[in-house]
């Protein structure tokens, strides 16, 4: 079970990231999480937000370059050693995390995880015991 | 003083005597050794006997680059490869090198040009002449070379690259005169003011071309080094350095007008224009033998005089170049056109994404950025991907045009369009 991520390229100069919420806001996207990766020059605007698609097209209208990517929504507890157990987890399975995030609302706490392998990540965060949820279960 | 008295202070009578003359016999070789000369010429219905000295060169069609990247390599050439000892290439438009051969005569001619211009700068065989333009295929290094070999200096092949070691070495060995491009002459300036030896050097003129540059960069370079710059012109399809320099008066650039017959052509009718009105400088090479071309449109723009100068010669002289009738850039000596920039673009990614050349130049040092226009299939969610991307578009540039080149990706439209049509260069150069 996967989850769409938005990501968004990002010219590092002014303004930028203000048209991107600015779009969205209008189209009342919420945005759940995001981290930002940058560069000297660009960055990438990767978010978690309440309607992928329609907030890609939105995006888009707008002339920006985005797309949705497949990533895994780690459900975790606001206690120590839950980043540890996935990141074990995927270590022993030897599955590469190219980025994470986290995702904290008023309803859950997530990690939000880019592996390597997607498939094998989820079979083996699931068997860890770990809940990895699904796109409808973010809304 | 002056290398070849005969030839650069002939009467005006006299010269167009010998280049009549030359001219003649140019145009018979040319018809039967060149088949595409052959067939240009037979198409207008023209014959060698038609033309009978100066006054019908108008009736010889012009040739182009084009003529020479359709005739890639050696169709153009005008003896057997036996007879042609070296091979010299500069970038084409479209990937494809231009080619040029010379034979040994020909070696010899440049070798006699460059040493007329050497002495046009003042410099003579006591002096130690250091080469900095690059050696190898582009024909200013091996072209500076022969020439200051040929004049008797006493020559340090530098080429390009370490500058503090070129500097070090002007010091210890006395350098008194120095070829190399206008800008790399600037970078050395600096570094000789960094190193605090300024009081240290010997050096009493430079040599200067392959690339554009002004009279206020003359006076810049003179002042910060004590020395008198010279302008050398050339192109590698004509020779290559050598065709035309400026005396001490720098009143004007001397074109060796018995080996290089030089016309000015109105940009739009190519009709020729008189004496000092701009227009399109058009060669006849009258000697060469390797690759002899009939009024090749250099594409450069200038104006030219016939008048006696105050250094006693009567050759003709053309003005400092004021631009390009087409949209080629010279950057560190390097010719570069936006289509090979396009054709790379569109070769990696199938589609030509839009994009932009900012040639700037800092610390005298010219520098090329491409922005890149992001498109779909460039888009990573990741960092790395994106990166790759950058150095994937830079090799394949580097590749294309001979000249690193740094890349930034940018926002889809952030490039502006004007009018529905691109601008895609911008050049912050100040000559």
């Amino acid at each position: 079970m996967f989850v769409k991520q938005l990501s968004v390229f990002i010219e590092n100069r002014e303004g930028r990231l203000e048209q991107v919420t600015g779009c969205l806001s209008e189209k009342g996207i919420n945005i759940l999480a995001l981290s930002m990766a940058d560069t000297q020059e660009f960055g990438i605007l990767r978010m978690i937000v309440s309607a992928p698609e329609k907030a890609l097209e939105a995006l888009k209208e707008k002339g920006f370059s985005a797309k949705l990517t497949d990533v895994l929504a780690v459900r975790m507890e606001d206690k120590p050693g839950q980043l540890h157990q996935i990141t074990h987890i995927l270590c022993t399975k030897q599955v590469n995390i190219e980025y994470m995030y986290s995702m904290a609302t008023t309803e859950r706490l997530a990690i939000i995880v880019k592996a390597s392998d997607g498939e094998k990540a989820e079979e083996a965060l699931t068997e860890g015991g770990l809940k990895v949820y699904g796109e409808q279960e973010m809304n | 003083m002056i290398w070849n008295e005969t030839k650069e202070c002939m009467s005006r009578d006299e010269m167009t005597a010998l280049q009549s003359a030359r001219l003649v016999k140019l145009v018979d070789r040319v018809y039967h050794n060149v088949e595409p000369y052959r067939k240009k010429m037979q198409q207008i219905g023209l014959e060698p006997g038609d033309i009978r000295g100066l006054e019908d060169i108008t009736k010889l069609p012009f040739t182009t680059k084009d003529d020479l990247r359709d005739n890639y390599p050696f169709g153009l050439f005008a003896v057997p490869n036996s007879q042609i000892t070296r091979i010299h290439a500069s970038s084409g438009t479209t990937g494809k090198a231009t080619v040029v051969g010379y034979t040994r005569r020909d070696i010899d001619i440049w070798s006699e040009c460059v040493a007329r211009c050497i002495t046009m700068a003042g410099l003579g065989k006591n002096d130690i002449i250091q080469i900095a333009y690059g050696y190898g295929l582009f024909t200013g290094g091996l072209g500076a070379h022969y020439g200051a070999e040929k004049m008797g200096a006493t020559v340090v092949p530098m080429s390009t690259g370490n500058t503090k070691k070129l500097v070090s070495m002007m010091v210890d060995f006395g350098v008194t005169g120095i070829m190399c491009t206008p800008s790399y002459l600037l970078h050395i300036a600096e570094t000789i003011r960094d190193m605090g030896l300024r009081d240290k050097i010997k050096l009493k003129a430079s040599i200067n071309g392959a690339e554009p540059w002004s009279e206020k960069m003359r006076m810049e370079m003179e002042s910060m080094l004590g020395i008198h710059s010279h302008d050398i012109y050339g192109l590698s399809e004509i020779m290559g350095p050598g065709v035309a320099t400026d005396c001490i008066y720098h009143k004007g650039l001397h074109v060796q007008e018995d080996h290089f017959l030089p016309e000015i052509i109105d940009r739009n009718t190519f009709e020729p224009v008189p004496d000092g009105t701009e227009g399109e400088l058009v060669l006849t090479t009258l000697t060469k033998e390797g690759l002899p071309l009939i009024r090749y449109r250099t594409k450069d723009l200038t104006s030219i005089t016939h008048g006696k100068c105050e250094c006693g010669r009567t050759s003709a002289r053309i003005s400092r170049f004021t631009g390009r009738t087409d949209d080629m850039l010279i950057i560190r000596g390097v010719n570069v056109f936006p289509s090979q920039v396009e054709n790379a673009l569109l070769e990696l990614s199938g589609t030509t994404p839009h994009y932009l050349m900012i040639v700037d130049r800092q610390d005298n040092h010219d520098s090329l950025e491409v922005q890149v226009e992001m498109e779909e299939k460039f888009f990573s969610d990741e960092i790395r991907g994106l990166e790759d991307m950058t150095r994937k578009i830079e090799h394949a540039l580097k590749d294309a045009i001979g000249l690193a080149v740094k890349v930034k990706l940018v926002e889809p439209n952030s490039i502006e369009r004007s009018m529905g049509k691109t601008k895609h260069v911008i050049d912050n150069r100040k000559y």
